[in-house]
């Protein structure tokens, strides 16, 4: 019997493990394409060893292209990300709380919209929004990319929204007798108790405007305000690309971050894809 | 841009009548999302159970599994699969490696479009986490019970994990749907619509519109076409649900 069960464990673990070697071994080959001789890349290409290190690809990647290094692309990246992220967290936590907590004329109506957005996509609605930006004269800046996220993100909003739903109204009624009123109610009483999903939408936040291509596609033109995946996409051009090993150096590089946030938080990204089925 | 004028429903005119590039992408689209998502959702399906059966390191296999849909919507992960895919890539090497022929597989118009679809097929990590929370939230109790009034596993499966799982199933459905007729990055890194636009995806096609052509009402008026497809889709998803969901509050 014990001995069956060993069987069948390590039969497990040989299907298991193999199939999810293959699933990543794409992202595997990525890296060691990387560390491999630009004229090797394509020689065997499906080794995961390279013959020698080439670590230098990192640093002829650096210098990125039209003298303008990955550092810039990196630095943009970073600004858009972290303000569209402070933005999505600290608008969608306070819309959050005045539907989950506070009576208002047109509630529902107002919910159902903000409902109707989510379902909405980005690319639907790409084309008027570009128009209207470009009438404000913001083309070619950060604001189409940043300012919006400072009005609500729906997902987050509804993902929070879960969230307050669970605290005892007890505590806000407390709170009142105490002598606090609603934005005391909410710093001091709601806040402290979301963390958790503010923290999943920050992190959800952070994937998706890091990867986010469209936008800047659309809103960008000048090369220096380029953020990583644009750079990215010019920087890997079929038609000028030379230096293999230096565009899968910038590739690896430019996952790195995401990488790196997924091994800290997997707690709570789970939880989130769990809870309310948000893509990453 | 120009300043817009009052046409009527001519951009729709054109669209439907003269324009066999938005037919094409209509096509394109359909074929992607009918054959990807489903792909997508039946592997996700199929991983979540194993998962849910595998007793020791379910941790580590979640994570290497979720791991290409963490990446998946990045640049990066894009250019890499062109290159995977390219004539001297990883998988023709690969091929060669074991006596298999290579081919062209984004030169050639009938397989270029399938590189995208394992793109997004490869890409199951959330669907897969969506599933598992679902089989997780079934009580063990409905096993024991069924099991002492006589049902084998694959009995159980049908009448207990099916059927549970319709709502996490429905809601899945519903999103990779939407996000499969609204796939843009693949298309425009891996192939650029190529080769003779057996992949120009719609959004692809309304982006060149708009952004190439500066064709802004004809853009518009896809979207709206688009929007009103999906739509129908949902709706028609959700009315089909009755009667294959199956929610436990029903029973009482």
């Amino acid at each position: 019997m014990k001995k069956k069960k060993i069987t069948k464990k390590t039969i497990q673990h040989v299907l298991m493990g193999s199939f999810a070697l293959i699933m990543i071994y794409p992202l595997v080959w990525m890296i060691s394409s990387s560390l491999k001789k630009s004229e090797n890349v394509f020689v065997n290409s499906h080794s995961l060893i390279p013959t020698e290190w080439h670590f230098t690809n990192y640093i002829d990647g650096w210098n990125g292209f039209a003298g303008i290094t990955f550092g810039t692309f990196f630095w943009n990246s970073t600004i858009i990300t972290v303000i569209a992220t402070v933005g999505s967290i600290a608008s969608s936590t306070l819309i959050a709380y005045g539907f989950a907590r506070i009576k208002f004329a047109g509630k529902k109506i107002w919910f159902v919209s903000m409902m109707l957005t989510m379902m909405l996509p980005f690319e639907m609605v790409m084309i008027p929004q570009y128009i209207m930006f470009n009438q404000f004269g913001w083309i070619d800046t950060y604001l189409p990319l940043i300012l919006p996220t400072f009005f609500g993100i729906p997902f987050f909003i509804f993902l929070i929204m879960q969230f307050i739903r669970t605290i005892p109204m007890e505590l806000d009624e407390a709170a009142k007798i105490d002598g606090c009123n609603t934005f005391d109610i909410f710093f001091r009483i709601i806040v402290p108790l979301i963390i958790p999903a503010m923290m999943t939408s920050a992190i959800f936040s952070f994937y998706w405007r890091w990867d986010d291509f469209m936008g800047p596609l659309i809103y960008l033109s000048t090369p220096e305000k380029y953020p990583v995946s644009l750079a990215l996409k010019l920087f890997s051009d079929p038609n000028s690309v030379t230096n293999w090993g230096a565009m899968f150096a910038m590739s690896t590089l430019s996952i790195l971050p995401i990488f790196v946030i997924f091994f800290i938080f997997q707690r709570y990204i789970v939880d989130g894809i769990s809870s309310t089925g948000m893509k990453a | 841009m120009g300043t817009p004028n009052w046409i009527g429903l001519d951009n729709y005119t054109r669209m439907f009548t003269s324009d066999p590039t938005f037919w094409q992408s209509m096509k394109v689209t359909f074929f992607y999302a009918g054959v990807a998502v489903p792909i997508r959702l039946v592997f996700a399906l199929l991983v979540a159970l194993a998962l849910n059966k595998v007793v020791e390191m379910v941790g580590l296999y979640r994570t290497l599994l979720y791991l290409p849909s963490v990446v998946g919507g990045s640049i990066a992960v894009s250019i890499m699969w062109r290159q995977l895919f390219g004539n001297d890539g990883a998988f023709n090497s690969i091929l060669a490696a074991i006596g298999l022929p290579t081919h062209s597989w984004l030169g050639d118009p009938d397989t270029a479009i399938w590189t995208l679809i394992v793109l997004y097929g490869w890409q199951f990590g959330s669907s897969m986490l969506i599933f598992l929370a679902g089989l997780r939230n079934i009580p063990k109790t409905f096993y024991e019970a069924s099991s002492v009034d006589g049902a084998g596993p694959v009995r159980q499966f049908f009448i207990i994990t099916i059927p549970l799982l319709t709502p996490v199933i429905l809601f899945n459905t519903i999103m990779q749907v939407i996000q499969g007729f609204m796939a843009f990055t693949p298309s425009f890194v891996v192939t650029n619509g190529g080769p003779v636009n057996s992949t120009l995806l719609y959004v692809l096609y309304m982006y060149q519109r708009a952004f190439e052509y500066f064709d802004m009402g004809y853009a518009s008026a896809m979207a709206w076409v688009m929007l009103i497809i999906i739509a129908i889709f949902t709706a028609l998803i959700f009315k089909s649900s009755e009667h294959w969901v199956h929610y436990e509050s029903d029973t009482k």
